[in-house]
C-alpha cells in the first residue's frame, strides 16, 4: 500500500470511486508517512485521531454517493488557519494552547467537500518568512538535499511544513497562504506546484491574519489537476469576510485543455535581475520556449514599477502587521506574562510571546504608520502600488499570462541569510510585485538545479482568470515532465 | 446679551465645540452580530470579532450605517458618498482589538447646521464640523478586586456616531442648549435614544477663552463628561481656571481633561505632548463604503418632520409662539400629543392646556404619554367644551382633575356634577336682580363712578350661580342692569 502516497489527488480520487483502496486506508498511508518524516518538523500537531475518524466518515459519504470534490483527501491545514478544537498557533509561543472554538471557511470548505485533516503544519511564526526558521516550533527541513551534501536546506517559506510535508509524500496536498510569496517560494523550493489565488477569491475568515490587504490562502498540491481540484473546493464567496468576491467557482479542471495555441505570454524584462544565478535564467528560458513549443507566443513586456515592489511590500506588510497583531496583549486569550501594570504586562507577554522576525515587523510598522512618517512611507507606499497594480492591468492589454522564475534562487541551506534580513526578503522579488496587486500567481516545478534541487517557475495571470494560469500551468507542466523525488521521503526513495 | 466672565484684566470670552458621542439604535453592532441592548449581563452580548479573535472579520452592519445617513440628513449635513473606516491604534484592556475601527479623513456626513433654541424663543445656527461612525470600547471595572480589573465587552463593538461642532458655542447655556437640541433631532429620527445616564450620548468638551474680538485661545478637551448639566458646569470651571491661569501670567497647555462630578472640577489627564499617536490608516479588512444615491434617497422619504419644521408650522398654522410652540417641538410625542388634542380646536388654548396643565399633571404624577390617564382625544373633548361655552375655563380645571382621578371623559363629569355653564339669561338675569337689590351701597359706589366695583358683582353673581354662570353674559348683563 506505501504507493498510495506517491498518488495525485486526482488518482486517488478515481482509485476510490473505483473501489481500489478505500479513505480510510489511504489516510492510514498517510498517517505512517507523516510519522516517518517527522524529522523534517513539517507538523505543530499532528491529528490521526482526526484524520482516521474523517476518513471513516468520508467512506460513508462515498458509499452513500454524496462524495465531495476532496473526498477522502488526506492534507496538511497551514497552523494559521483556526480549526475548531485543534490547537491553532501561528508557529508562536503567544497563542500557544489557543484552541479556537471556531473553523476558518477555507478548511470549513474543505472538510465539506470531504478532505481529511493530517495535521497543523509547521509555518514561519506568523506567515513572517521565506525559509520557515521564524517558527517557535522549530524549523522545518526541506526533504530535497544538494547532491552529495546531507546539508539541511529549507523549504522555504512561510508555507513551509505544508511545503516539505506535500514534497515528502507525507501529505497529498496542504493548505497554504500567500501574502507576498509565502505559498509559491517554498513550492519552488520543494518541487511542489503552489498556486495564490486572486485576492478575494478565497474567505480570510478564521485565517490569522498577517497582512490583511494581501493574505490569500491556496492548494500546495504535486500536480496542476490537483491544484485546480483543491481551490474548487477551497474558493468562495463569503459574507463574513468584506473582501471576498461574490463570483462564482467554476470546475477549474475543465481550464486543464492543454491547448495554449495563440495564448500570449508576456517576459517582463525589469525581472532580469543583475546577480540572478545563470540556472534560474535558463529555466525561465526553457520555459518560453516550451510554451512557444506548445503555440503561445512570447512578448517581452514591462512592469516598469517592479524594482520598487519589494520596499513597497516591506512597508504595507509591516504596517498592517503592526496592527492586526496587536490583539495578542494577553488580555483574553493565549499566552500571558504578568506585569506590574497594564503597560508592564503588554510588554512582557509580547516581549516573550513574539520571535525577532515578528517583532522586527511590528516596529517596521509601527515606524512607517507614525505621526510624521506616514506620508513618507505609508502614504507613498500605497501610491506606488497603485502603479504597480496599473503596470499589470496594462500589460494584460496585451498578454494573457506572465510567466517569471519563482524565486531568485534554488533552496538554500538552513543558517544561510540568517544574519541579514535584507536577503531574506530578497526571496520575495520575483513573487510581491503580483501580491501587490492582488493578481493569482502559480509556481510549477520546471527541473533541477546544478546543484539537484528543485527550480520554479511562476506564472500570473488576470484578477480572477486562475482558468487561463491553471490551462497554461498544466501544459508547462506536461512539458516540464518534472518527476525527480526528494531524498528524505515517506517510505525511503 | 452676551455671556462674559469677569476677570481681573476685563471681559472674557468663552468659545467652546462639542463632541458628542451617541450610540446608534441598532439590533446589532457596528461590524458584528451581537446584540446592544443596554444592562445585560457582563460579556453576554459579545461575539468573536468583538472578543477580537484570531482571524476574526468586521462586516459592515448597514442598518447602522444607514441610521449614519438619516442623522446626516437631520442636521442639514452633506453626506459624502464614499467613505472609509481607519484604524485607530491604542492598546488599552478593554479594546480587544488594539484598535478602534473609526472613520478619520473620510467620514460619512459632513458640514450641517443645527439651529439652537435660546430663551425668548430666539434662535441660533451653529455649525456642524462633521460626522462619523466609530466603534465602542468595553468597560474597564476598577472596583471589584484589591488587584485585579475586569473587563466588560458587551459594549465593545457597539455602533457610535461622532458629531463634532464647530467652535460656535459662546456660554454654558448654548452647550446645554445644543445638546437638548441635538438629542430632541437625535430621537424625533429614531437613530440615538439619547439617554445619557445610559451612557448613551456623552460629549468631549472643548473649551478656550480669549478677549471678546481676539484670536482663538489655546483649548483643552474634558473627556466624556454624561450629563448636561456637567457639561455646563465643566465648562464653566474650565473657563475660569483657564482665565485665572492667563491673568496669573501663565499658558494654556492644550491637553485632555476629566471632570469629576463630585466637585464639579477638572483635572488634567494628559498633554499633547503624552497624546496617543494613533497611527490611523484605512482598515484592510473593510472596503471603502461608496453608498447608492439611490439608497440614500430612499432613506431621505423616511426622514419624519423635524423639530425645526414642525415649530415654523405650529407657528404658522397654529398661530403659536415662537417660545410655546419651541416648547411643544421638543419631544415628538408631545408634539404629536399635542397636535391629536389640537385637532379641530382652538388651538392656542389647546397649547395653553397641555403646556399647563397636562405636562404639570404628567410630572407631578411621574407618568408618561403612554400610562397618562386622559388621552390626546379626552384633552380635546374638554377643551371643545370650554370652547362652546359649555363650562367656563374655572371649571374645566375642576373637571381635569376629575379625568386625572377616574379617566372619565369631560362631559360625563360635566354631567355627573352639574357643571354645565349657565347660559340661560333669565336665570342669570335672577341672580342679578338679587344681588342688586340686596346691595344698595354698592349699587351707589358704581353708579357714583366707581367702576372698578365690576369685579365685585361679578364674583357674587359666580358665586350664586355655583360658578357655573358664563362669566361673558355675566359681565354684559351686569353692565346693562346698573346702568338702568
Amino acid at each position: 500500500m506505501s504507493n498510495l502516497t506517491h498518488l495525485t489527488i486526482a488518482d486517488a480520487l478515481s482509485g476510490m470511486d473505483k473501489g481500489e483502496f478505500t479513505a480510510r486506508e489511504l489516510t492510514e498511508a498517510h498517517v505512517k508517512a507523516v510519522e516517518d518524516t517527522r524529522a523534517l518538523n513539517a507538523y505543530i500537531v499532528e491529528t490521526p485521531e482526526i484524520a482516521l475518524a474523517q476518513a471513516d466518515a468520508s467512506d460513508k459519504r462515498r458509499a452513500s454517493g454524496t462524495a465531495g470534490v476532496m473526498e477522502g483527501i488526506p492534507i496538511a491545514m497551514k497552523d494559521l488557519f483556526c480549526t475548531e478544537g485543534t490547537q491553532t498557533t501561528a508557529a508562536s509561543h503567544i497563542l500557544e494552547g489557543f484552541v479556537p472554538t471556531y473553523e476558518s471557511t477555507v478548511s470549513g470548505n474543505l472538510w465539506n467537500a470531504g478532505a481529511v485533516m493530517l495535521g497543523k503544519s509547521n509555518l514561519d511564526q506568523f506567515a513572517m518568512g521565506s525559509a520557515n526558521i521564524t517558527s517557535y516550533f522549530g524549523n522545518v527541513i526541506n526533504p530535497w538535499q544538494r547532491e552529495g551534501s546531507d546539508a539541511q536546506l529549507t523549504p522555504g517559506g512561510s508555507s513551509g511544513g505544508s511545503a516539505a510535508t506535500v514534497a515528502a509524500r507525507a501529505a497529498m496536498a496542504a493548505t497554504g497562504t500567500d501574502t507576498g510569496g509565502s505559498i509559491r517560494q517554498p513550492a519552488a523550493f520543494s518541487g511542489i506546484v503552489g498556486l495564490k489565488p486572486t485576492y478575494g477569491r478565497c474567505s480570510r475568515w478564521g485565517v490569522i491574519a498577517f497582512a490583511s490587504s494581501l493574505d490569500q490562502a491556496g492548494p500546495m498540491t504535486r500536480s496542476v489537476r490537483d491544484a485546480a481540484i483543491m481551490l474548487e473546493a477551497m474558493a468562495g464567496y463569503d459574507a463574513k469576510d468584506s473582501t471576498s468576491v461574490n463570483l462564482p467557482v467554476p470546475r477549474y479542471q475543465d481550464a486543464l485543455t492543454g491547448d495554449i495555441r495563440g495564448l500570449k505570454v508576456g517576459i517582463p524584462k525589469e525581472y532580469r535581475i543583475d546577480g540572478t544565478p545563470i540556472e534560474i535564467e535558463k529555466a525561465w528560458e526553457q520555459g518560453i520556449e516550451w510554451l512557444r513549443a506548445a503555440g503561445a507566443e512570447p512578448v517581452e513586456i514591462s512592469l516598469p514599477h517592479t524594482k520598487y515592489a519589494l520596499p513597497t511590500y516591506y512597508i504595507i506588510a509591516p504596517a498592517e502587521c503592526s496592527s492586526n497583531l496587536a490583539r495578542y496583549d494577553g488580555v483574553r486569550y493565549g499566552q500571558r506574562v504578568e506585569g506590574k501594570s497594564l503597560d508592564d504586562m503588554y510588554e512582557n507577554t509580547r516581549a516573550a510571546g513574539f520571535g525577532d522576525e515578528v517583532k522586527r515587523r511590528i516596529l517596521i510598522g509601527t515606524y512607517v504608520l507614525s505621526a510624521g512618517y506616514y506620508d513618507a512611507y505609508y502614504n507613498k507606499a500605497r501610491q506606488v502600488r497603485t502603479l504597480i497594480a496599473n503596470d499589470f492591468k496594462k500589460a494584460y492589454e496585451s498578454v494573457d499570462v506572465i510567466l517569471t522564475p519563482t524565486a531568485p534562487s534554488p533552496a538554500f541551506g538552513i543558517g544561510e541569510k540568517m544574519d541579514d534580513p535584507i536577503a531574506m526578503y530578497l526571496n520575495d522579488v520575483f513573487t510581491v510585485p503580483a501580491s501587490l496587486a492582488g493578481l493569482p500567481g502559480i509556481s510549477i516545478p520546471s527541473g533541477l538545479s546544478s546543484e539537484g534541487t528543485p527550480l520554479g517557475l511562476q506564472l500570473l495571470g488576470r484578477a480572477f482568470d486562475e482558468e487561463t494560469l491553471l490551462r497554461v500551468a498544466g501544459v508547462m507542466e506536461q512539458a516540464a515532465g518534472f518527476s525527480a523525488l526528494p531524498q528524505l521521503i515517506a517510505g525511503g526513495k | 446679551m452676551s455671556y462674559r466672565i469677569k476677570g481681573n484684566t476685563g471681559d472674557w470670552e468663552v468659545v467652546i465645540g462639542l463632541e458628542v458621542h451617541a450610540q446608534v439604535i441598532s439590533n446589532s453592532k457596528l461590524f458584528s452580530g451581537a446584540a446592544t441592548a443596554f444592562g445585560a449581563e457582563p460579556n453576554y452580548q459579545v461575539s468573536l470579532v468583538d472578543a477580537a479573535m484570531p482571524g476574526m472579520l468586521p462586516v459592515l452592519n448597514k442598518e447602522v450605517v444607514a441610521q449614519g445617513v438619516r442623522t446626516g440628513l437631520g442636521l442639514r449635513a452633506k453626506i459624502n458618498m464614499k467613505s472609509v473606516f481607519e484604524r485607530k491604534n491604542y492598546f488599552y484592556a478593554d479594546l480587544p482589538q488594539g484598535y478602534q475601527i473609526s472613520q478619520f479623513l473620510e467620514p460619512i456626513v459632513g458640514e450641517g447646521v443645527l439651529t439652537l433654541d435660546l430663551d425668548g424663543g430666539e434662535t441660533r445656527d451653529v455649525g456642524i464640523e462633521r460626522m462619523h461612525l466609530e466603534q465602542d470600547a468595553g468597560k474597564s471595572i476598577h472596583d471589584q478586586h484589591p488587584t485585579q480589573s475586569y473587563i466588560d465587552l458587551n459594549r465593545s463593538g457597539v455602533a457610535l456616531m461622532e458629531i463634532v461642532s464647530r467652535p460656535d458655542l459662546r456660554s454654558p447655556e448654548e452647550a446645554g442648549a445644543y445638546l437638548r437640541k441635538l438629542r430632541s433631532i437625535l430621537r424625533y429620527l429614531g437613530t440615538c435614544d439619547g439617554n445619557m445616564d445610559e451612557g448613551s450620548m456623552r460629549a468631549d468638551v472643548n473649551v478656550s477663552v480669549r478677549k471678546p474680538g481676539e484670536e482663538l485661545g489655546t483649548r483643552t478637551e474634558t473627556k466624556n463628561v454624561n450629563s448636561i448639566r456637567f457639561v455646563q458646569q465643566s465648562i464653566e470651571f474650565e473657563a475660569k481656571r483657564q482665565i485665572k491661569v492667563i491673568e496669573d501670567g501663565g499658558k494654556i497647555v492644550q491637553e485632555t481633561r476629566l471632570f469629576d462630578p463630585s466637585t464639579g472640577t477638572t483635572r488634567s489627564m494628559r498633554s499633547k505632548e503624552e497624546a496617543h499617536d494613533y497611527r490611523y490608516f484605512p482598515d484592510p479588512d473593510l472596503l471603502p463604503l461608496v453608498l447608492d444615491p439611490a439608497w440614500v434617497e430612499e432613506i431621505k422619504k423616511t426622514i419624519p418632520e423635524l423639530p425645526d419644521e414642525k415649530k415654523a408650522r405650529f407657528i404658522k398654522d397654529f398661530g403659536l409662539s415662537a417660545y410655546d410652540a419651541g416648547i411643544l417641538v421638543t419631544d415628538r410625542d408631545r408634539a404629536a400629543f399635542y397636535e391629536a388634542v389640537a385637532e379641530g380646536r382652538d388651538a392656542k388654548l389647546a397649547a395653553n392646556w397641555v403646556m399647563g396643565d397636562y405636562f404639570g399633571a404628567l410630572n407631578k404624577s411621574g407618568l408618561s404619554l403612554e400610562n397618562s390617564p386622559v388621552s390626546a382625544k379626552q384633552l380635546g373633548g374638554l377643551i371643545g367644551l370650554i370652547s362652546d361655552d359649555t363650562i367656563s375655563g374655572r371649571i374645566a380645571k375642576e373637571v381635569f382633575e376629575a379625568m386625572w382621578e377616574s379617566g372619565k371623559d369631560a362631559d360625563v363629569i360635566v354631567e355627573e356634577k352639574g357643571l354645565k355653564q349657565i347660559t340661560d339669561t333669565s336665570a342669570i338675569e335672577a341672580a342679578i336682580d338679587e344681588i342688586i337689590a340686596n346691595n344698595p351701597g354698592q349699587v351707589e359706589g358704581y353708579k357714583g363712578g366707581n367702576e372698578r366695583l365690576i369685579g365685585w358683582f361679578v364674583g357674587q353673581t359666580m358665586k350664586a350661580t355655583g360658578g357655573k354662570a358664563n362669566p361673558g353674559m355675566v359681565n354684559e348683563l351686569l353692565k346693562k342692569k346698573l346702568a338702568e
